[in-house]
């Protein structure tokens, strides 16, 4: 489904993709792990074209999408949730949502409203509130909801964990396997690897713009190296 | 009382440096000898003032925060206001009587206050305009004066080379100055903040200096006149019909009166600017809308959904343009007479101005701060030398008790009608 070939990117001078070549296949849970400044996100940057890769190439549904541009990379069946969840602050949730299906058929938002809704039913209790006024985890949902809106087949999480309590990690979660049960593949770069492999079908290990290790999430979180470097022993 | 007391002691000695030069001397000539007046009066006052508002501004501003809270949450007209507000029948109806009374006033009014008032509309139709660039969209455009000139030298040139009447040139107008902002936005769109201010900047004083000095073409500094007035359905204003024409007067076989002309024209200014609010409530409502708003809040976001924001933007700025385009061609109709002296740099600072004062993206308050920046000079004319002074002033004090403008943007929404369901 998703398909990156050797890919090299760079901010200026400096290398931040090294030659990344991954895999995600149709219906799976595949999960990015690495340390501060592993070029996590800026992988997913570059499969949304912004930063461009410079070199190498990256397929999506068979479609080779390295050069065109991010407007029309976001329109073809993927969608984005961004670090730090970058949620509209002063439009109402139920605006928010509408903006995530924005080149959606009009016909389809209600659906597609209430089976966000029906997946966040906090977003419900709060769909006429400002973004801004809600709570980091509720932020975050609303952002994944949005994501969801433009019905992408396959839903790009960046660190949907950051700054949330343990408790609300687990219900997002939760919701990102019930996600999948409704046919999203997943990708997801995290920083919170325990749960991130918990969760994903398979994982890749970043490190410094290379992939070192690639394998099950079962395998990963058995592995010694792994343990020792983002499991804490 | 230790710590304030300095403090405004220090304020006074300061106040009194400023003040001396520029109140508490004046020049006095009589004949040939020249001689230097004092006048102490004023400098004490101000001093006075600064002194004790200084020294009593903890309990001042305790006292203002109390009475503020007072009237917004506890007073009982508020809450009846608030509840009458909620009635979807009486939404409407405050926009009514306004128009209603905007469209009697003229009727009652003297000649000057009803022309005043025309000029206040252009400034309400730019507002308005600006306010979809710089209020939805959050882009900083300084050189709005030249998609008003654009529009003004198009209805300008349209009739006197082609004897275009003034309908006819208005859509022209509009979509010329469309076309402007289109091209402008094209390479410019890509720019943010500062920079986007500078490069707007820059191509309002090019507007201005082309139309200067493209003599052929605009008449250069003698700019353009005898601009045709617009008629009512082929009907002039004029005391004697050009040839092949019908005045109004004669035709309803009423008396001639020059207020006929300066009412309707007022008239016609309500109905752009009716006209442009209907439009831009249209467009907030739609996706398109949200979509400049959106924009403004989170760029990065409207990219990750697929939105392409150079687009997005230049809508908003073309749309802008035709609003602008508007009212050029409407105040060239009501000048009869235009040079390049009109669209300058200060123009394009006034329509931010009464963006700002009037509150970001608030259609009321821009149409209200529209008002007040243009007729109330008018209306004190005895104190014009300080006009710059009491402009500034208000701007100090606006930013420091309404950052967000004198009627805050409400942004509109839907309310689901209320179930019967207990709420959670």
């Amino acid at each position: 489904m998703l398909k990156l070939d050797n890919v090299h990117t760079f901010y200026g001078q400096i290398e931040a993709l090294k030659g990344v070549s991954l895999e995600v296949h149709p219906g799976e849970i595949v999960t990015l792990i690495g340390a501060n400044g592993a070029g996590k996100s800026t992988l997913l940057m570059t499969i949304c074209g912004s930063p461009r890769a410079t070199k190498g190439s990256v397929f999506f549904e068979g479609q080779d999408i390295t050069h065109k541009p991010t407007h029309v990379i976001m329109q073809c069946g993927l969608a984005q949730v961004p670090e730090g969840r970058r949620i509209f602050p002063g439009l109402t949730v139920r605006e928010n949502l509408q903006m995530g299906g924005f080149f959606a058929d009009k016909a389809r938002l209600e659906t597609d409203l209430e089976r966000v809704f029906t997946l966040f039913p906090r977003l419900k209790e709060r769909r006429d509130q400002r973004g801004g006024t809600l709570s980091g985890g509720e932020q975050q949902m609303l952002a994944i909801g949005r994501g969801l809106m433009s019905r992408p087949n396959l839903l790009l999480l960046d660190e949907p964990s950051l700054g949330l309590a343990p408790i609300i990690i687990a219900q997002i979660f939760q919701i990102l396997k019930e996600i999948r049960e409704e046919g999203v593949t997943i990708f997801l770069v995290e920083q919170n690897a325990h749960r991130a492999l918990q969760l994903a079908d398979r994982g890749y290990v970043l490190e410094n713009g290379r992939i070192v290790l690639a394998d099950t999430g079962a395998n990963l979180l058995a592995n010694d190296e792994v343990r020792k470097a983002y499991l804490g022993g | 009382m230790r710590r304030v007391l300095p403090e405004a002691l220090l304020a006074a000695v300061l106040t009194a440096v400023l003040a001396v030069p520029i109140f508490g001397l004046r020049i006095h000539v009589d004949g040939i000898d020249v001689s230097l007046d004092r006048t102490p009066t004023p400098v004490i006052v101000a001093v006075v003032v600064v002194f004790l508002l200084r020294l009593f501004q903890e309990p001042l501003r305790a006292g203002w925060a109390r009475a503020r809270l007072s009237i917004t949450w506890q007073h009982p007209l508020a809450d009846a206001l608030r509840r009458t507000r909620r009635q979807p029948g009486y939404r409407a109806l405050p926009w009514t009587l306004l128009l209603i009374a905007a469209v009697v006033w003229p009727f009652t009014a003297s000649r000057g206050a009803v022309d005043i008032m025309t000029l206040a509309l252009i400034y309400v139709m730019l507002g308005l305009g600006l306010n979809i660039v710089v209020g939805f969209a959050g882009l900083l455009v300084l050189g709005y004066a030249a998609f008003y000139a654009v529009g003004a030298y198009a209805y300008a040139l349209l009739a006197q080379h082609f004897g275009l009447s003034f309908w006819l040139s208005l859509p022209i107008a509009g979509a010329l100055a469309a076309l402007t902002g289109f091209l402008l936005g094209l390479p410019v769109l890509r720019l943010r903040g500062d920079y986007l201010a500078i490069v707007t900047l820059g191509f309002g004083e090019i507007t201005r200096l082309l139309l200067n000095n493209l003599n052929v073409l605009t008449g250069g500094p003698d700019g353009i006149g005898n601009i045709p007035r617009p008629t009512l359905f082929g009907l002039e204003f004029g005391r004697r019909a050009s040839e092949g024409g019908a005045t109004f007067h004669e035709f309803f076989g009423i008396d001639y009166s020059g207020e006929h002309a300066v009412i309707f024209l007022y008239l016609l200014g309500l109905a752009l600017v009716v006209s442009i609010l209907f439009v831009i409530d249209r467009l907030q409502r739609m996706p398109l809308g949200r979509a400049w708003e959106a924009l403004r809040e989170d760029e990065i976001a409207c990219r990750s959904l697929g939105l392409n924001p150079t687009v997005i933007k230049l809508s908003a700025l073309t749309l802008s343009a035709v609003f602008a385009g508007l009212a050029g061609a409407f105040f060239a109709a009501r000048q009869g007479y235009i040079n390049p002296e009109s669209f300058t740099f200060i123009e394009s600072a006034m329509v931010l101005a009464i963006v700002v004062l009037g509150g970001m993206g608030s259609q009321f308050g821009i149409m209200l701060a529209a008002i007040a920046i243009t007729a109330l000079p008018e209306l004190a004319r005895e104190f014009n030398e300080y006009r710059m002074l009491a402009f500034g002033l208000v701007m100090v004090l606006m930013m420091i008790w309404r950052p967000q403008g004198l009627v805050p943007a409400v942004r509109p929404r839907l309310e689901l009608p209320e179930r019967s369901e207990p709420a959670p």
